[in-house]
């Protein structure tokens, strides 16, 4: 079945649903690239008419992917809810977007609603939302989770501590993990990117990240970014492995590029579960996604970027995370462009992530190849902090010299917290105040319970 | 009571800009504007452009004729935005590379890549320790080829028509805030369109305080020996070259 729309005398007409979607997108690289984009702007307002008027209950009749081909469709099917869909079962798309900004999308509606959504109506949604609806529908979705400490509670923002270094030296590590500490980053997690895949490797920084949080009492967890079977064979051999990280995308094929499928997903879980290392919770898996993922593994079937994106965040919530973020301006100019675009994606992912009742943060960054700059950043920053944004990263000096690319810096997290009165998660936040760290920092030092001889920093 | 530790002695254990202080909780002017420099540098790198004349008279001592391509990009925007024609000549070079031929050979490919002013300030250092090795071994060496607004893959069309049993391609990496001047080489055997970058292998980090131009083309030559003996080039061919001292002063 197909969809038509007259704009300006001129009538327009989409095949499928797959096509609706792409050509409703806002613009961005990556759908020019891949052919699917709307070829001009009357276009593309033509088909977001299109699809306002399209009833949400034809998602249900016509999936991007079909079933038979793809296991994340199946996933998002198989899983569907049509009793938490009910409420909404009558609108159009352009009345869910009234619906999502009206005062009856509070925060106990948005919650029961999430089971009903499947992410192709979400995406759909946000393709005809403008940034402040994106900001403000977000702000509204609570979503907590817990490991050794209580993430997503109101008011609150939590920052990931990222301590790359580019041989994984632990000295190096262990410097990037105190400088982070001392600028009140790390609630979220201290998770390292290993330069290598190397078991050892893994394990040996996994054993260094395991003995910082001991040594200092910090109530929060750790994690090495490496593959999930590197992950489970780190377990196997007795490492200490708080969360299980893993990249994800949006279609099977997607996955496959990554090397994982849903089924060793759940295994990864289990393994880690085993362990019983969480304290107050067990959300224990941790995932990073990003537009584009799927196109540059032409694994897309020809569906925009966005929308595989919003795919991946359905395969994300089967697995209760502790951690969602999209690593929104890494992937390049040829899918986000510029600025814009990678701000405009940012706001899109956290809104579709929230919707559909995952624990959102934003990895706020660029590469030297992207136009953008740090004003586009803190542009980000502060529109993704007012979305109510879960966490971001913390990179010493926003410069992570591993993975060459700029994210947000320890300094930016202190500064969205002070313009937003947002505090770090609650456990955390009292483990700073009796380390004494802001006053240990505006002094210049580091205080005495972070001695850095207890990690052989001599 | 142990004395207090400077948050500052945290920098001799990384490279990372840790240490920096705060300014309320901004960053200090001068931790601010060392990153604004950094990221100019970077910039300046990726849209800098390739002096042809001038590399090809840096190169002439290498002995070699040369010869200057282009792909179908337009302009450095036109290179960011559509990789596939990064990869693809441009007509009128697919056919004057096929005349002659040079069947069978070892082709270098100098690329630009996203940091043209690095493979000015490099190549020819490089190729300069590459070229009497490979010749050493017994490898008959195709005309150098310059390419402009060129990707990894556009070497596959360039050895394709050449003929050449097997191509590296050097090529400017991405700049980082860190470093600038940064090479890739990228090693495929029976270069043909439709290569994936699976059948490649990959020497990157080639740069001062990096690897070191020496070491980059012995480990080239490991390369090319072992992809000859092993019949292919990408992930079946796993770098076990013995270890060597790798880093430049």
């Amino acid at each position: 079945m197909g969809f038509t729309q007259a704009i300006g005398g001129t009538r327009f007409s989409f095949p499928d649903l797959r096509c609706l979607l792409a050509r409703a997108t806002p613009p961005r690289s990556g759908d020019v690239l891949a052919g699917l984009a709307a070829a001009s702007a009357q276009e593309r307002v033509a088909a977001q008419r299109a699809l306002a008027d399209l009833p949400l209950a034809h998602f249900l009749a016509e999936a991007v992917i079909p079933h038979e081909a793809d296991a994340v469709t199946r996933l998002i099917q198989d899983r569907h809810d049509r009793a938490a869909f009910a409420p909404i079962a009558h609108l159009t798309v352009g009345g869910f977007r009234d619906w999502l900004l009206s005062e009856a999308a509070d925060a106990a509606a948005l919650a029961a609603l999430r089971p009903g959504l499947m992410p192709e109506m979400v995406a759909a949604v946000s393709k005809i939302m403008r940034l402040q609806d994106l900001v403000a529908v977000a702000a509204k979705c609570r979503v907590v989770t817990r490991f050794r400490n209580t993430l997503g509670l109101p008011g609150r923002l939590s920052i990931r501590l990222q301590p790359n270094d580019p041989v994984d030296d632990p000295r190096g590590v262990a410097a990037a993990v105190l400088d982070g500490l001392l600028l009140g980053a790390g609630d979220a997690v201290i998770g390292v990117n290993p330069a290598t895949d190397n078991v050892e490797t893994v394990m040996r920084l996994l054993d260094l990240l395991d003995t910082v949080r001991e040594r200092y009492a910090i109530p929060t967890q750790t994690c090495v970014l490496s593959h999930v079977t590197t992950t489970m064979l780190a377990i196997e051999r007795g490492a200490p492995v708080d969360l299980v990280f893993q990249s994800i995308g949006g279609t099977e094929a997607a996955n496959r590029s990554f090397g994982v499928t849903l089924p060793l997903l759940a295994e990864a879980r289990e393994a880690a579960l085993a362990l019983g290392r969480g304290t107050l919770g067990d959300n224990l898996m941790y995932f990073e996604t990003g537009q584009g993922s799927a196109l540059s593994a032409e694994a897309h079937h020809g569906v925009d970027q966005q929308t595989i994106e919003a795919r991946a965040y359905a395969v994300a919530r089967g697995f209760a995370p502790l951690l969602v973020n999209p690593v929104v301006g890494f992937i390049g100019p040829e899918y986000l462009f510029d600025g814009k675009q990678i701000t405009r994606a940012g706001l899109e992912d956290h809104f579709c992530g929230k919707l559909l009742g995952l624990p959102m943060g934003v990895d706020v960054c660029y590469t030297n190849h992207a136009e953008a700059d740090q004003d586009d950043m803190d542009a980000l920053l502060t529109l993704l902090g007012v979305a109510g944004v879960t966490y971001i990263m913390g990179v010493p000096g926003a410069d992570d010299v591993m993975l060459a690319y700029q994210s947000t810096s320890f300094h930016d997290g202190l500064y969205l917290r002070a313009a937003l009165g947002r505090r770090p998660a609650p456990e955390f936040e009292a483990w700073m105040q009796r380390m004494g760290i802001e006053r240990a920092s505006g002094e210049g030092r580091l205080p005495a319970g972070l001695a850095p001889a207890l990690l052989g920093l001599g | 009571m142990p004395e207090p530790v400077p948050w500052a002695a945290l920098r001799r254990f990384t490279a990372a800009r840790v240490g920096l202080g705060r300014a309320g909780h901004g960053l200090p002017t001068t931790a601010h504007l060392d990153f604004q420099e950094a990221h100019a540098l970077a910039r300046d790198a990726v849209h800098s452009a390739l002096d042809v004349p001038r590399l090809a008279a840096d190169l002439a001592p290498l002995g070699l004729p040369v010869l200057s391509v282009a792909s179908q990009v337009a302009d450095r925007r036109d290179y960011l935005l559509r990789p596939d024609l990064g990869r693809r000549l441009r007509p009128a070079d697919q056919a004057r590379l096929a005349a002659p031929p040079a069947p069978g050979t070892f082709l270098l490919v100098v690329a630009d890549g996203l940091s043209a002013s690095a493979v000015q300030a490099g190549a020819a250092a490089l190729l300069g320790h590459a070229v009497p090795l490979l010749r050493g071994a017994g490898l008959a060496l195709a005309p150098l080829v310059i390419a402009e607004q060129a990707r990894v893959a556009l070497g596959d069309e360039i050895g394709e028509a050449l003929g050449a049993a097997m191509v590296a391609v050097l090529i400017g990496e991405r700049p980082g805030l860190s470093a600038t001047d940064s090479l890739g080489i990228y090693l495929t055997l029976g270069p043909r369109r439709g290569r994936v970058d699976a059948e490649r292998n990959c020497i990157s980090n080639i740069r001062p305080g990096g690897l070191a131009p020496e070491a980059a083309a012995a480990k080239l030559l490991w390369l090319a020996g072992a992809a000859l003996r092993l019949g292919a080039t990408g992930v079946a061919l796993k770098d076990e070259q013995p270890a060597v001292p790798l880093l430049a002063p």
